[in-house]
């Protein structure tokens, strides 16, 4: 989804001297949006750490804990650093999708651009879009460098059911979006934004495992957790990371809260 | 080239417009004109398409802003009141932006240039200040060569610079051939922008008119004052029937009265053997006669 940014014409075309450029040569209204907000979200560098390169500090760091390297008999054998291969992976989409995208559609709201984009033969759908696709192109390029620092230092395995890994990782940046998109559409300003991101993203980053992973977690805590989205998201990455066909329960549980509250958001959402 | 029949508007129990009937003509800038809450802004936000009237009709260019938004946007520049753009978006991004969107767009260097934003092309919005954002709004308003322009509250937070300078680029497209919809609360600037004025308020249209159509109705359309180093009787000035107020300020008498009323108060001032020194006779300001409209409602007929 990032190559379309670069189509389209140059962006050094002089200015003023191209009135009569052909209709095809231009940048369509779609791919000026997008590109446009690549630009913006270069230089969102607070948001930019948080997603691409935080979960895979965290990662780095939990590899040194001594424990965590040592192969546990009760995990089945897998080591805790192989569980917060996939834990990281879910904190991206967080970071992403509640964390960071939230405030600048609120803003973007709040401040009439979006409604000032009403005027024009662009449809501020199509600002939505270009942040949601921005936003899921920064969690994939965290993914990629998480998972590579840690097979390289941690020596964690690259995913080894990569179809299932992949089916996993897009059903869990839907249900994270699902989730920011409802914390946009509920609240009614900005600020309001960040304090409702703020009270989600922790049960969220509890629930995915950042401060124990699902897997090692027993009991009723357990049984809650995998029917959380997040939850049945960690379990499913993990699988599939091992090589396993994920359990079909946990796909159906992040899909079903993906679905849910992306219809809820919809309903909610006010354009101003 | 727009056509507003009935229209009406509420939130709630507000009543934002009651009954405005408004009919623009190709090439003719409009102003609309009202105090705060007058409806003037939900009126032309109806236009835009913003909007959904609760009941009457609008058309711009024969489209309804509501059916045929894709192909009012290509003939629209709306420039809104209170709109931002993006914190970090620069001014030539922004323009960049804006020109993709359209077919034919001006090369917006020269836009950027006529709005004295050059210095300013890399520079985030943020950064700017009010007065730039401002114009960097009417910009994006014109960048797609719109046949109908509306620029809600055109110069607010403008330097008297700035606001000659944007002026100036109203007089453009109306030598250009387009339709301007300009809100205002500036007397000045409808009157010199202007060909026709209407006034709101309560949601109506209290008053359509040309500029001095509109001043020449008023009580005051001249204004004559003088001084005099006798003693003048005002009281017998006021008693001429032409005359509407009498009042001495700062050491000059000013009288205010409709056409003719100064050769009435000069004749009345030879009678009483004074000798006006330093007399003027101006026209009335258009603060005036919207005052008058805004002030006497009951009495004008909307």
């Amino acid at each position: 989804m990032s190559t379309s940014t670069n189509r389209g014409t140059t962006p050094g075309t002089a200015p003023g001297t191209s009135t009569a450029t052909p209709a095809a040569s231009r940048t369509s209204p779609t791919a000026a949006v997008v590109r446009t907000e690549a630009v913006l979200f270069g230089r969102e560098l607070g948001s930019l750490f948080w997603i691409v390169l935080f979960p895979t500090i965290l990662l780095v760091i939990l590899g040194f804990v001594p424990d965590f390297t040592e192969p546990d008999p009760a995990l089945g054998g897998q080591r805790v650093i192989d569980l917060y291969a996939s834990v990281v992976v879910v904190l991206a989409t967080i970071m992403a999708a509640v964390m960071a995208m939230p405030s600048v559609i609120a803003g973007y709201r709040e401040s009439g651009v979006l409604r000032r984009l009403r005027t024009t033969p662009v449809h501020p759908a199509a600002l939505l879009g270009a942040q949601v696709a921005l936003h899921a192109a920064a969690v994939l390029g965290s993914v990629v460098l998480a998972l590579g620092t840690a097979r390289v230092l941690h020596d964690v395995p690259l995913p080894g059911a990569v179809g299932w890994y992949a089916v996993a990782l897009v059903l869990t940046t839907a249900a994270a979006f699902s989730v920011g998109a409802v914390v946009t559409a509920v609240s009614a300003s900005a600020r309001v934004v960040q304090t409702v991101g703020t009270v989600v993203i922790f049960p969220l980053m509890f629930t995915s495992g950042v401060w124990m992973p699902v897997q090692t977690m027993s009991g009723w805590l357990r049984d809650v957790v995998v029917a959380t989205p997040l939850g049945a998201a960690s379990e499913a990455l993990n699988d599939a990371l091992h090589g396993l066909r994920p359990d079909l329960v946990d796909l159906a549980v992040v899909t079903g809260w993906a679905a849910v509250l992306s219809l809820v958001a919809v309903r909610l959402f006010r354009w101003e | 080239m727009i056509s507003i029949s009935h229209l009406r508007k509420a939130y709630g129990d507000t009543v934002a417009v009651d009954d405005v009937s408004l009919e623009v003509a190709a090439g003719e800038v409009m102003g609309i004109l009202g105090p705060n809450g007058a409806g003037k802004t939900t009126t032309v936000e109806c236009v835009a398409g913003l909007r959904v009237p609760d009941s009457g009709t609008v058309r711009v260019a024969g489209l309804d802003p509501r059916t045929d938004r894709p192909e009012l946007t290509r003939v629209l520049g709306v420039q809104l009141q209170e709109s931002r753009l993006q914190p970090k978006i620069t001014v030539a991004e922004a323009m960049r932006l804006w020109s993709a969107l359209y077919a034919d767009p001006v090369p917006w260097a020269g836009l950027v240039e006529r709005l004295g934003l050059e210095d300013q092309a890399g520079s985030r919005f943020r950064d700017l200040s009010g007065g730039q954002q401002q114009r960097l709004s009417i910009a994006l308003a014109l960048v797609g060569r719109p046949r109908v322009v509306i620029l809600d509250e055109l110069s607010t937070g403008l330097d008297p610079r700035a606001r000659r300078e944007v002026w100036q680029v109203v007089r453009d497209l109306r030598a250009d051939g387009v339709t301007v919809l300009l809100v205002t609360h500036a007397m000045e600037e409808a009157q010199q922008l202007c060909d026709r004025i209407a006034i709101i308020d309560h949601g109506r249209v209290r008053a359509l008119d040309t500029p001095d159509g509109l001043i020449s109705e008023a009580s005051a359309a001249t204004v004559t004052s003088f001084t005099a180093e006798e003693p003048v009787d005002l009281e017998s000035l006021r008693a001429l029937a032409s005359v509407s107020s009498v009042r001495t300020d700062a050491g000059r008498v000013v009288v205010e009265g409709r056409d003719g009323a100064a050769l009435e108060v000069l004749e009345r001032l030879a009678r009483q053997q004074v000798t006006p020194h330093g007399l003027r006779v101006v026209d009335g300001t258009l603060d005036t006669a919207y005052l008058q409209l805004t002030d006497t409602r009951e009495e004008t007929p909307a």
